[in-house]
This record gives structure tokens, C-alpha cells and sequence, in this order.
């Protein structure tokens, strides 16, 4: 049965229309507490509800998702600036608070951007807020006036009385507009009146990005700010063994030397430089602790042997597993998928000036509330005591979603009263990084004498991110994003079996990476489709679509694909093709790769023709922005990159050894986007979860081996 | 105490000989829009000019410099060049984090300073050393070609 399943994905995922309804009631709180005090009091600002804000500087909109680089603050300023009837131009962003009782994300159970769900979890709350804020103002003008609020127009953010001609801006109304009801019945616009959503509005974000004036955390400067920089074990668990305190205290510029208990020290200097100078000075040695003798290699033999076991069931269906003894054709494969590093290119940071009795932190982070708490805990203050100034993040690719480097900077500092900058260096950065967890996959499908699929099983074994980082919905072991898009794939399949077995990796921290889980299944289940496919003697494009009947939007994606990258159509010699399909983050993606193999030392990449459809669409350039970036973070990925250990340290450093891809190593890319009214899915981690199982693909075609392990590089 | 003429205007600098320019501008001048992402001249983002020539400022120590004029990313909007790649990165739509853009930005304008219609493959040579970890490098390219025909 499917039930457990499908009920963890209930909590998760909710629905929008339900949840975004029941929100806005929640998330009105300053209003109702304090409209009787705002109508009285011209000068303040009208605030209807927790994403708007109007006053007489003009209208403020309030993300409750962090930029990450993503373009949400477009997006969601559209949402909201389409039923406020004004254009970008007339209105600011700002990042939201730590606020739980306002920002939570409504299928995140948590105040936190991740896993593609912003515009999935805004598109209803978004507008609804809008809408209520600007009837407040239709409703205050058409008092003033004596008329009725159905006859007034509003363009540009300017209320009109067609009848007479009078108008009012909402600065001029806002004041009293704070004195309406707020609106119980909303009335969104339909797709066919938008005049924002759906254009390719440019992004807020990026004028001060390209002058050098954007501010990202770890440019934050203070008055009497220093800047220290960190040293923590190379090896999980490890202590300080020695270290030459003298002669980091004697190194110029250097300011202080703190340290937290026996496994991290950092020098504070008058710049990063003289940081810097001053942690090599200090000499430190380490010892290393129980993870001293932990490599790849000693991980793998655990996760090979937990894999040999029967996991926690997910999905069992149809008896998959007498389906298969009893087929004409068997397969079965063994998939790996490595430990990978986030590396955003600004290394971790966080500015923090703890006063005594509260804290500042600043710090770009995918997580507010969380990032104030670990404060808050690391220096006994209660959290309301710590104020969190939420940052631009230069990349983040879920690594912002945790808050190590806030609580190991809070311990560093919590004796010291000035401001401090704590910037990891890169190799810091590297090497103490929360991992996208190495996977272990064990599939085995069987086909009858027709060549159809008759049954299929999966097992994934590997970390549980969710038992650290969402404990509460890791519940009878069953981790939902480590099977995600193993136990559901597109296809009509009715025999499926999928198990979960969690082994922790000694020496390891492992969580969110974009693309979450199905960065790694999808790889799995579309190699492994085309290896039933070429067991099945079969074109692995008909393979697939004798597979779609029951999932239009799926074929049509594939459709689409197919015949943009003329599929069928030949290629040079050494070269092949091969696709990748998905449904993941409410999205539908189908991927057609072209690889060039005719080079001993390297794979080239030649062309990557996407399809997607993701619903209705907010703003179509920031879908192929995210199409044409999240495709070649997948391809760099699964081209090079892979996380080892010697002696339980992490091996791969800086980005001489953690290669990432560059400009003349990418294919052309081509966007097929297929419009839509269907509900919105995400766009951020789709095409990064349909890079490997192309790019596999297409070696098989072009030299007729089968990839099962990534990178190719390995 | 050194002098060193950034963007055209000198600054009275107190720092040793072998500190690297990348942190005289952004912890002693704040000057932020050159940054840091590897230290090791692997990644590009703090790229700058020396004179016209790019270089990386995370290896550019004090004593290099030897009265060349230094161009960062917030007086790129000062040459005719550098406001037209900046106006074609807006135009295209370049940016998503943006943190590899100022150094992405200032190996642009060395390349057309001195190649004003460069092929993909002059655009492969000169913006290889800058990494890109949001994948902009499609629109990257689009810019450079769109900033040569502004």
C-alpha cells in the first residue's frame, strides 16, 4: 500500500488553496490588534497584513522567501504587485523577520526557502494578501467619497472615481485605510486579466548587483567591526593537540585569539589578511579522535552491507518482487551517487555583535528563525533577545539551510562585545561542509515476453537528512525526500516495491543539496529505464512513451523534447544522445542530451534541449534562467564533482580540486516551455535533477557503457 | 604609508607589502564589490584592473602594483566600455546570486578593450578563469556579444 506514503506527503505538501486561505486569517495579527491606534495616527504606516506595508515613502512588500539568486523577490513582488495594480517599479522589497507566526512556509512546516516550494507555497497567500490590502484602499476611498467600492478603478497604484475624475494614491489613502475591516471574501484576478504575472518582468535584485553596490553578508561592514577567520578539525570530532599562541598574537594586525572548547579557534584581526596570517601562525596540530581511520571507501562497505538488508517499506504494490522472479527478462543494478559540496561562491559567513543582554547577527541564511535561535542557544539568550538582519546570499544550494557557522561563531565569540565578521575560507568552507549524502541504490525490474514493464523495486540506502534536520516528520524511518522520485516515477507501473536504509556515514555531516533526493533517483530510475529498454531491444524514446498512457502532461513533455532534439535523427560518429524524464517539485521535465565521446580524456557536452512544464508560469525568464543554471549546476556536478576522505579527512579543498564547470565547458542550451493555467511547480532544482540520467544515457549511446557510478571523472 | 590610485582617486593606504589588493579594498578601503571566493586564483570573482590589464586581486599583493592604476567593479560604469557590458548584463538578464558578476563584469571589459568583436571561442579564453556556480554562463556570453554591438 501506498498510504504511509501518500499521507507524508499530505503533511508535506498540503494544498495551496486550502492553506493559503486559512493563512491570510493567521497572518493578519497587526491589523487587528492595532487598526483602531493606526487610524488614529496619520503617520503610520499601514500595515494589513504581514507582507504589506504602505506609507507615505510608498509600498513595501515583505518576501517571506529568501533570494538566494533564485529571482523569488521578483516573482513574489509580482504575485503581489499584479493584485495591487502596480508595476515593480513602485514598490521595495525587504526581507522578512525571523517571525514563525507570519513567514512560516505552509508546506515546509518551517520559516525557510528550500526544495523549490516558494512560489508552490505563495502563489494563493501572496495574493490574497494584496488583494485584502488594496480593497482596504479601495474601500477607505470610496468612503471618503461616499460612493460604492465596486465603481472605483485603480491603475499604477493611483484609486480612481471615473465618475468625477477625483482620485487618490495609497500613500494619500493608506492612513485610512487602516481603519477598514479587513475583507473576509477575496476575489483573486483570473490568468486571462493578469497584465504582470506571465511577462518577463525584469528582476528587482539585479541593477546593484552588477555596479559592485549589492550588499551580501560577508560584505557587511560596522563602526569598530573587526574580522576573524576559523580553524576547525579536519577530521569530524577531532581536537586541538597543539597550537603557537605567542606567534598568533605576535603577528601585526592581529587583534585576539578565541577559542571554542577543544575544536575550533579563530583569530580576530584588523582584516581578513592579518586573520589569516595570524591562523598560520598558530601552527595548529590536531588529533583526530574515532573518525581518524575513516575513508570513502570504509563508508561504501557499510552502506553496501546496510543495502543487502530489507529497509522501511514505502511503496509495495502488485507483489513487484514475485513479479520480477517470474518475468521473462530480469535486470538488476547497483547505483552510486557521491558526497558533494555545496560550495556557494561566497564562502560562510555571519556578522554578530553580542552586547550583553541581546545580539545582532547579520547573515544571509535560507532559514531566519532557525539562524536566530542557534544564536540564541549558543550564548543563553532567549531568542526574542537576538535580531537577525537577513542578507543577499551569494549561491546557497540548500547550504544555507543549516546554521553551523552561526552557532560555532556564537561560541567563538560569546566573550566579545565589539562586532565581528567570522568569514570561513574556502578551504574551511570545503571541507566542513553539510554533504549531499552518498547513496547507495539496489534496482531490479523484470519484462515479459511482450517487453513491458511488469515489476519493479528499489532500494535506497543512505543518510536521513530529515532525522536531523526535521526530526519531527521522520517518523516510523520512513525519510520521504531520500525515495522521492524512486517510489513514484511517471511511468504506468503497477508492481513497485521501494525500501528505505538509513546508515549514517561515520565522519560525515550530510543534508539538503539542490535537487534533494531527486537529484539522486532520477539519475537512478532513468538509467536504469534505458537499461530495460535496451534489455527490451527497444528505442528507449518508444520505450518510454509505451509507458506514458495514463500521464498526458508527462508524454507531452517528452514529446516536445523528442522533436526538438530530433530524436531519431543520426549523429557523428562517437557521439550519442540520451534523455532523461521527470516529475519532481510539481514540475514535468524531460531532458535530451548530446555528448561528443570521441575524446579519450573528456566527455564534451554539445547540446541539452529542456521541455518543462510547470504550471502556470509567474515570470517565464526566470523559469529558463533557472533551467539553463540548475542544468549545468546538474551537468558540473555530474560531470566532476565528488567528495572523499583519507584519514576522515575531506580531500577535496578549494576549487583546484573540486572542479566546477566553466564557461567553455557547457553545451548549448534550448528551453521548450509549455504554458499553462495547471498549479504552479517548482522550478529552482528540476532541470539539476534531470542532468545525470541524460548525460548517462548518452555515453551508453555513444560507447556502450553503462554509467552507474558518478562522477564520470571518478 | 602607500598610495594607490583606485577608479581615479588616490587613497593613503597603511598596509605590508605582501597583503593581497582583494583585502586592502574590502577590509581597509570598503570597497565591497570585489570579492573573495577562493583565494587562490581559481574562481575569478575578484577580478579587477591593472591598468587595462584583468588580474586577480586575491594574488595581486601591495608590491606588484608599482603606481598602475586600479580599476574595481564600482568604477567600471566609468568607461564607455564598462557601461556598455553593464548595460548588456541588465539587458540580458545575466544575474541570479550575482556574487561572481563583479569579477565576470571586469573580465568582460578586458576582453573588449582589446578584442571589440570576440568569437565564442575568445569569449571561452578570457571568462574560462571565472566561475559561475549559478550557471549564468549561457546569458554571460549572450551579454558580451550583445555589449559588442552596443
Amino acid at each position: 500500500m501506498i498510504t504511509n506514503l501518500h499521507s507524508r506527503r499530505g503533511f508535506l505538501k498540503g494544498t495551496a488553496l486550502a492553506t493559503g486561505g486559512i493563512l491570510l486569517s493567521l497572518q493578519l495579527p497587526d491589523a487587528m490588534r492595532s487598526r483602531a491606534a493606526l487610524a488614529a495616527d496619520s503617520t503610520a504606516p499601514f500595515i494589513p497584513n504581514a507582507f504589506v506595508k504602505i506609507d507615505e515613502h510608498g509600498v513595501t512588500l515583505i518576501m517571506p522567501h529568501t533570494e538566494v539568486g533564485q529571482g523569488i523577490y521578483t516573482s513574489s513582488a509580482m504575485m503581489m504587485a499584479e493584485e495591487l495594480e502596480l508595476d515593480l517599479d513602485q514598490v521595495t522589497v525587504e526581507a522578512a523577520p525571523p517571525d514563525m507566526s507570519k513567514y512560516m512556509d505552509p508546506n515546509l512546516y518551517d520559516q525557510a526557502t528550500g526544495g523549490s516550494m516558494s512560489t508552490r507555497s505563495d502563489w494563493m497567500r501572496l495574493r490574497q494578501a494584496a488583494a485584502a490590502a488594496r480593497m482596504m484602499m479601495v474601500s477607505a476611498a470610496a468612503a471618503r467619497w461616499n460612493v460604492d467600492p465596486s465603481t472605483l478603478k485603480v491603475e499604477r497604484g493611483i484609486i480612481r472615481n471615473p465618475a468625477n475624475g477625483q482620485h487618490l494614491s495609497y500613500a494619500e489613502i493608506a492612513p485610512a485605510a487602516a481603519g477598514q475591516p479587513v475583507p473576509t471574501k477575496i476575489t483573486l484576478k483570473q490568468p486571462s486579466q493578469f497584465r504582470l504575472i506571465g511577462t518577463g518582468a525584469k528582476r528587482v535584485d539585479t541593477p546593484a548587483k552588477v555596479n559592485g553596490s549589492a550588499v551580501y553578508g560577508i560584505d557587511m561592514r560596522l563602526p569598530g567591526m573587526k574580522i576573524a577567520t576559523l580553524a576547525m578539525s579536519p577530521v569530524k570530532g577531532g581536537t586541538i593537540a597543539s597550537m603557537d599562541e605567542a606567534a598568533c598574537r605576535a603577528t601585526p594586525g592581529v587583534v585576539d585569539l578565541v577559542r571554542s572548547g577543544n575544536d575550533a579557534v579563530a583569530v580576530i584581526g584588523e582584516h581578513m589578511w592579518a586573520a589569516k596570517q595570524g591562523l598560520e601562525a598558530l601552527a595548529i596540530t590536531w588529533d583526530s579522535g574515532a573518525n581518524g581511520k575513516v575513508t570513502l571507501d570504509s563508508i561504501i562497505e557499510k552502506l553496501d552491507e546496510a543495502s543487502r538488508s530489507q529497509g522501511v517499506v514505502i511503496r509495495n504494490e502488485k507483489n513487484a518482487q514475485a513479479s520480477i522472479d517470474t518475468a521473462a527478462i530480469k535486470l538488476s543494478a547497483v547505483y552510486q551517487s557521491p558526497f558533494l559540496s555545496h560550495s556557494p561562491l561566497e564562502p560562510l559567513n555571519c556578522t554578530l555583535h553580542i552586547t550583553g543582554d541581546g545580539a545582532q547577527l547579520w547573515v544571509g541564511t535560507q532559514v531566519p528563525v532557525r539562524a536566530q535561535k542557534a544564536l540564541a542557544d549558543a550564548i543563553g539568550l532567549s531568542p526574542d533577545k537576538v535580531t537577525v538582519h537577513n542578507q543577499l546570499m551569494g549561491g546557497a544550494f540548500g547550504r544555507r539551510l543549516d546554521v553551523d557557522s552561526i552557532e560555532i561563531a556564537a561560541k567563538l565569540l560569546k566573550d566579545i562585545r565589539y562586532p565581528v565578521k567570522m568569514v570561513w575560507t574556502r578551504e574551511q568552507d570545503m571541507t566542513h561542509d553539510y554533504y549531499r549524502p552518498y547513496y547507495y541504490d539496489r534496482v531490479a525490474a523484470g519484462l515479459d515476453a511482450d517487453r513491458r514493464l511488469v515489476g519493479r523495486t528499489h532500494r535506497v540506502t543512505g543518510s536521513s537528512i530529515y532525522a536531523r534536520w526535521a526530526a519531527a516528520a521522520f517518523k516510523n524511518g520512513i525519510d520521504p525526500d531520500a525515495v522521492d522520485c524512486a517510489a513514484e516515477t511517471p511511468y504506468d507501473e503497477d508492481a513497485v516495491l521501494t525500501d528505505y536504509v538509513r546508515q549514517e556515514p561515520d565522519g560525515m555531516n550530510t543534508s539538503w543539496w539542490r535537487g534533494v533526493g531527486p537529484t539522486h533517483n532520477v539519475f537512478v530510475v532513468e538509467s536504469f529505464v534505458d537499461e530495460m529498454a535496451a534489455a527490451a531491444k527497444q528505442d528507449p524514446l518508444e520505450f518510454r512513451r509505451r509507458m506514458l498512457t495514463r500521464n498526458p502532461r508527462a508524454l507531452a513533455v517528452l514529446d516536445l523534447a523528442a522533436e526538438k532534439a530530433g530524436w531519431g535523427q543520426p549523429l557523428p560518429a562517437g557521439h550519442g544522445r540520451g534523455i532523461s524524464l521527470q516529475f519532481a517539485f510539481g514540475t514535468y521535465l524531460a531532458h535530451i542530451l548530446d555528448i561528443d565521446a570521441t575524446s579519450s580524456d573528456q566527455i564534451k557536452l554539445i547540446r541539452s534541449v529542456i521541455a518543462v512544464d510547470c504550471g502556470i508560469t509567474i515570470n517565464p525568464d526566470t523559469v529558463l534562467a533557472q533551467m539553463q543554471g540548475g542544468m549545468i549546476f546538474g551537468l558540473s556536478a555530474a560531470m566532476f564533482n565528488q567528495i572523499t576522505l583519507t584519514d576522515g579527512a575531506v580531500d577535496q579543498t578549494n576549487f583546484d580540486t573540486y572542479r566546477v564547470m566553466r564557461i567553455n565547458e557547457v553545451p548549448t542550451i534550448e528551453v521548450h516551455h509549455i504554458l499553462n493555467n495547471e498549479a504552479p511547480g517548482g522550478v529552482g532544482e528540476a532541470a539539476t535533477s534531470a542532468a545525470a540520467g541524460a548525460l548517462a544515457n548518452a555515453i551508453c549511446a555513444a560507447t556502450g557503457k553503462r554509467i552507474r557510478s558518478l562522477p564520470l571523472s571518478a | 604609508m602607500k598610495q594607490l590610485v583606485i577608479n581615479g582617486i588616490a587613497h593613503d593606504v597603511d598596509a605590508p607589502d605582501d597583503m593581497p589588493l582583494l583585502w586592502v579594498l574590502r577590509d581597509v578601503l570598503g570597497m565591497t564589490g570585489t570579492k573573495y571566493g577562493c583565494g587562490i586564483a581559481q574562481c575569478g570573482a575578484c577580478t579587477v584592473h591593472l591598468g587595462d590589464q584583468a588580474v586577480r586581486a586575491c594574488q595581486t599583493t601591495l608590491d606588484m602594483i608599482e603606481g598602475q592604476a586600479i580599476t574595481t567593479i564600482e568604477g567600471a560604469a566609468g568607461n564607455p566600455i564598462g557601461a556598455k557590458v553593464q548595460t548588456a548584463w541588465l539587458e540580458k538578464e545575466v544575474v541570479q546570486c550575482g556574487y561572481c558578476q563583479s569579477g565576470q563584469i571586469m573580465s568582460a571589459i578586458a576582453l573588449l578593450s582589446t578584442n571589440a568583436k570576440p568569437t565564442d571561442a575568445d569569449i571561452d579564453d578570457a571568462m574560462a578563469g571565472n566561475i559561475c556556480r549559478c550557471g549564468t554562463y549561457v546569458r554571460i556570453r549572450e551579454a558580451i556579444h550583445a555589449a559588442a554591438s552596443l
